[in-house]
């Protein structure tokens, strides 16, 4: 009896099958909903034959165009998840009241907000910001690809790999019950030792290593790869904002390895950094990881200015006013988000010199993204302003995002922030930045960019439905928030005394009904758009009269995105060739040499899957499996010299010819 | 993705106050791996935030000694002295490859290569060598915040020449296989950077940790 | 907008890469003269620490130090020079750019963190017992 449990606990680690939470009604239930969907798509895939059709031109595909996309559908199903514990949260908060326990038990609850925070931030809004920039920047800059392809699909993997184990935790185990930060002490051993914490530690750690690497081969592409004519200043501003989102990367990221390798090595050693005893300081973890953390915000907002300056110029048919300061704003931003981390903890207790030096810097950060609204606003000034959807979210977040702007300046001093700190107040104002700005900076970029990925335009009546849903509820959820802190409500409550509170939670859970709509509204906009997609096909290529390269080729474009390479004289390169009377090359197509797909990335993303579940759950002998494979794995992929192949100069002149008769169709 | 002659051929094909060149037209085939060594260094500059955080955690735990064995009592200066010398002539014979390899001398480069791979093999046997000392003292990484960021800081460097002496094994092997192409010069110049990093990072490690430790 | 038809149409515009030794690995030719004279620095500058500490030549803690460290710093622009061939030209700049940028964030990292803990530490757990109510 006694051995056969040892032996148990070698095969299996920690995990039995008291790990499947089936006693809790809530998860049992999703579970079973997620199996029968899960069970659907797989049907439907195998029964129409896709199976082969994805693997080959999707999951093993090496085009940026490709794992653009896929990281906005990963953000996009992520999002269903994190908004579902959104709602859940918002539902329980309005009725725990007047002895009222709510329907979920303490345990879950914490589970539930931190899952909301670590999948919006880590799995909705960094894949949904490195889709976009992975699809829009080469074709911006005129290049065929990233500097490095290969790397490319295997850091969608990782984050792919790390989403997984997310999601895993919901169903095997349980997730992290410390907040989206995981501080410690709570989050070390002595106080966490279920597996929850160690769920969040590598599924972080391997989305992480994809979020680095794609920072790495953004900044090469960019750096090394612009066509011929295309001086820094002469970047599309989402380039600009991109190339700078990337440095942050590749500089705020590995802070967050670090970190947390600090911490699973108090977890799984037992070594002494942030323990109460032997010397340990907690606190310097809560220091090192806003190192990272602030870094974070502006590594997803950088990206979603350099949208709206993209849509403002593009829907008010003028060159964007003040490109050169928007330029030196968006660069001083990136070194400024370095200088600013401790506004986070001003309670820590580091005194007054501390807290005055970073107060002020957090307030000079907010010149420099003052000064991109007011470039924003000039360039509509006198402009033709064509209210299309892209534009209506970016007028949305110019108005939303100066409210959360201010509060935070507001939240900058420290002896307010010591009478704000860990308040309802502090969760409206990041929500109102984060959905104020990067939110509807994705939506605006989806919407922008869509016909150019697709081919075909979205509807745009579910799409104002989507864009008023999502505003109207925006402002209903989190309005009352900000009364609520200041009232000095905190955060994470599960049950409430005061009932007068209750009004405000009945709000908010209304405002959460209303952004539900709007992302339904979502759904039914692209199924819509779907079903009539040859009405809203683009043939032209250049759906809104726009002013940068990626839209001077076909849409979708080519494998090869320009048969030609640009030759750039202006920063609005398009729109200075339609000036000049631009003709689009018809014949002298030679081959191309582009690099070949590889199922490298995929495998090696899912043994680090494999490798980061044993670690969770003791699994020990599975850990070493996995670590030797990957790095032999690894090690084989280099023996592969051969990467790349080319496109014959036939196939070109096949597919230009097709674009040919698709614009003369058009009238063009 | 084109090269400096072509635009330079293209934009005189549209001489003055005719059409501009928007494209280039004749265009050369990009060669590959033009990015690497950027790419790679800009890899390692992230490697160098994960070592700021290190030595940072040791800056400002390494003083926690929680009543157990300070820098004073386990610190031995000329095994560390012993290990850096390992290190610098690693460092010099990769340099002595890296000659051999622009002469497209493949077997003095293989030798030179495996000599720095044995110089790196002594530098981890010393490392090695020290911790276990330690750690039979009662010095473990459990013992105190102090000393579990200096393990942690000096193993992470240690981890590292690991990794670096497994690169050099198998780029024995491909130049052996393949012979000295492009491609394998480009990783023998990566791991150059790499290996000539790694000596940077501990030059900060035997100053800041050992040096100072001791004269604290 | 753009309509002075900017005159460098007709000029060759300037690459965009900035990668000025064209299609090649931008790497420089190293030479067994710059090795050397790294080296032997570095060994020099490796040595002169050692000695200061071992031997305990200078009086003063504060100094050696401040000489160690100075000396620390010296070498690693030794080796950034010779061994990894740092110049302001290799990849146009970029790799230079991107070192600078990053020394200022370990610069920013630690003694960010080094003043944050320490006032901490002195705010927070006062371990002189004089300081204790």
């Amino acid at each position: 009896m006694f051995e056969n449990f040892d032996l148990q606990k070698a095969i299996f680690g920690r995990l039995s099958l008291e790990s499947i939470p089936y006693h809790e009604p809530i998860l049992l239930a999703t579970f079973i909903a997620v199996l029968i969907g899960g069970a659907v798509v797989v049907g439907a895939i195998t029964y129409f034959k896709l199976w082969g059709y994805l693997w080959h031109e999707w999951f093993t595909s090496v085009d940026h165009k490709r794992i653009g996309v896929m990281y906005i559908v990963l953000g996009l199903v992520m999002l269903l998840r994190g908004f579902a514990d959104a709602i859940m949260m918002r539902a329980q908060q309005a009725i725990a009241f007047n002895g009222n326990e709510g329907y979920l038990p303490a345990h879950h609850f914490d589970q539930i907000f931190t899952a909301h925070g670590v999948i919006m931030i880590f799995f909705v809004a960094m894949p949904l910001v490195t889709g976009l920039m992975n699809f829009v920047v080469p074709l911006q800059i005129g290049a065929r690809d990233v500097a490095f392809p290969f790397l490319n699909n295997f850091s969608f993997w990782m984050t792919v790999s790390g989403a997984i184990l997310v999601m895993a935790s919901l169903f095997v185990g349980e997730f992290a019950r410390t907040g989206w930060l995981a501080y410690p002490p709570l989050s070390n051993y002595a106080y966490s030792p279920d597996v929850g914490v160690d769920y969040y530690i590598w599924a972080l750690q391997i989305a992480g290593v994809g979020t680095l690497l794609s920072g790495v081969n953004l900044i090469a592409t960019i750096v090394k790869m612009r066509a011929p004519g295309m001086t820094m200043m002469k970047m599309p501003v989402f380039t600009w904002t991109s190339l700078c989102t990337n440095i942050l990367i590749v500089a705020a990221f590995p802070v967050l390895t670090g970190v947390l390798v600090l911490l699973s090595l108090d977890r799984y050693v037992g070594t002494n950094f942030f323990t109460n005893d032997f010397g340990g300081n907690p606190m310097m973890y809560v220091n090192l990881i806003w190192i990272w953390g602030h870094p974070e915000v502006y590594i997803l907002v950088l990206p979603a200015f350099g949208v709206f300056s993209e849509v403002t110029a593009t829907f008010c048919g003028k060159r964007l006013f003040g490109y050169t300061s928007m330029v030196y704003a968006t660069v001083v931003i990136t070194i400024l988000s370095y200088l600013v981390w401790l506004h986070h903890f001003f309670t820590m207790g580091s005194g007054a010199s501390v807290n005055s030096f970073f107060g002020i810097t957090t307030m000079i950060i907010s010149i420099p993204t003052g000064a991109k609204l007011f470039n924003w606003l000039f360039t509509m000034y006198r402009g033709r302003i064509r209210f299309e959807l892209p534009m209506m979210w970016t007028v949305a977040f110019m108005l939303t995002f100066v409210i959360g702007g201010m509060t935070g300046v507001l939240l900058a001093v420290p002896p307010a922030d010591f009478v704000l700190h860990n308040s309802l107040f502090l969760i409206a104002h990041f929500h109102n930045v984060i959905i104020g700005g990067v939110v509807f900076g994705m939506f605006a970029g989806i919407t922008y960019w869509f016909p150019k990925a697709i081919g075909f335009r979205l509807d745009p009546f579910w799409g104002k439905m989507s864009f008023w849903f999502w505003v109207s509820g925006f402002y209903f959820a989190f309005m009352p928030l900000y009364a609520l802190g200041l009232m000095g409500v905190t955060r994470r409550l599960r049950v409430f005394d005061d009932p007068s509170l209750q009004i405000y939670f009945v709000v908010a859970a209304f405002g959460a009904l209303l952004i539900a709509l709007g992302i339904g509204s979502f759904l039914v906009q692209i199924a819509v758009s779907i079903k009539n997609r040859e009405k809203l096909r683009d043939v032209t290529g250049d759906p809104w009269n726009a002013r940068t390269l990626e839209w001077s080729t076909s849409s979708p474009p080519p494998v090869y995105n320009f048969a030609f390479t640009p030759v750039v004289y202006d920063h609005d390169a398009w729109w200075d060739m339609k000036e000049h009377g631009y003709k689009r090359p018809l014949s002298g197509f030679k081959p191309i040499h582009m690099p070949k797909n590889t199922s490298a990335g995929i495998i090696l993303a899912g043994i680090c899957f494999v490798t980061g579940f044993a670690l969770i759950w003791y699994i020990w002998w599975l850990a070493a499996l996995g670590f030797v494979s990957l790095i032999a794995t690894a090690i084989g992929h280099t023996f592969n010299y051969n990467r790349g192949f080319s496109i014959p100069a036939q196939q070109v002149v096949e597919t230009e010819r097709e674009r040919t008769a698709l614009l003369q169709s058009a009238g063009a | 993705m084109a090269s400096v002659t072509a635009d330079a051929s293209a934009a005189e094909a549209g001489s003055a106050n005719e059409q501009p060149v928007f494209y280039v037209t004749d265009e050369h085939e990009h060669a590959e791996g033009g990015s690497t060594q950027l790419g790679f260094w800009l890899y390692l500059m992230s490697d160098c935030l994960v070592f700021a955080v290190l030595f940072a955690t040791y800056g400002v735990l390494g003083g926690s000694f929680a009543a157990g064995p300070s820098p004073k009592d386990l610190f031995d200066l000329p095994l560390v002295a012993l290990n850096t010398t390992m290190l610098l002539l690693s460092s010099i014979t990769y340099g002595f490859a890296v000659l051999e390899m622009q002469k497209n001398r493949v077997s003095p480069m293989l030798l030179w290569l495996a000599i720095t791979g044995l110089f790196g093999a002594a530098f981890l046997g010393i490392e090695l060598f020290e911790f276990t000392h330690m750690i039979l003292e009662g010095a473990t990484p459990k013992r105190s915040a102090f000393l579990s960021s200096f393990f942690t800081l000096v193993g992470t460097h240690g981890l590292h020449v690991t990794f670096g002496i497994i690169w050099m094994i198998t780029l024995i092997v491909q130049v052996r296989m393949f012979g000295l192409t492009d491609a394998n010069k480009r990783r023998l110049l990566c791991l150059s950077m790499f290996w000539h990093f790694l000596d940077v990072v501990w030059i900060g490690v035997f100053t800041f940790v050992y040096l100072m430790g001791v004269l604290r | 907008m753009s309509t002075d038809s900017h005159t460098s149409h007709a000029i060759a515009p300037k690459t965009g890469h900035d990668d000025v030794h064209g299609h090649g690995d931008g790497h420089p030719v190293s030479t067994f003269k710059g090795y050397m004279t790294g080296f032997v620095l570095s060994v020099i500058l490796t040595a002169i620490p050692f000695w200061l500490v071992m031997s305990g030549a200078l009086d003063s803690k504060t100094a050696t130090a401040v000489a160690i460290l100075a000396i620390g710093a010296v070498q690693i622009v030794v080796h950034m020079i010779y061994f990894l061939h740092m110049t302001p030209s290799s990849e146009g700049g970029w790799t230079l750019m991107a070192l600078i940028f990053t020394v200022v964030m370990v610069v920013i990292t630690l003694t960010g963190s080094l003043w944050v803990m320490y006032h901490l530490n002195t705010n927070m757990m006062p371990m002189d017992p004089s300081q204790l109510p």
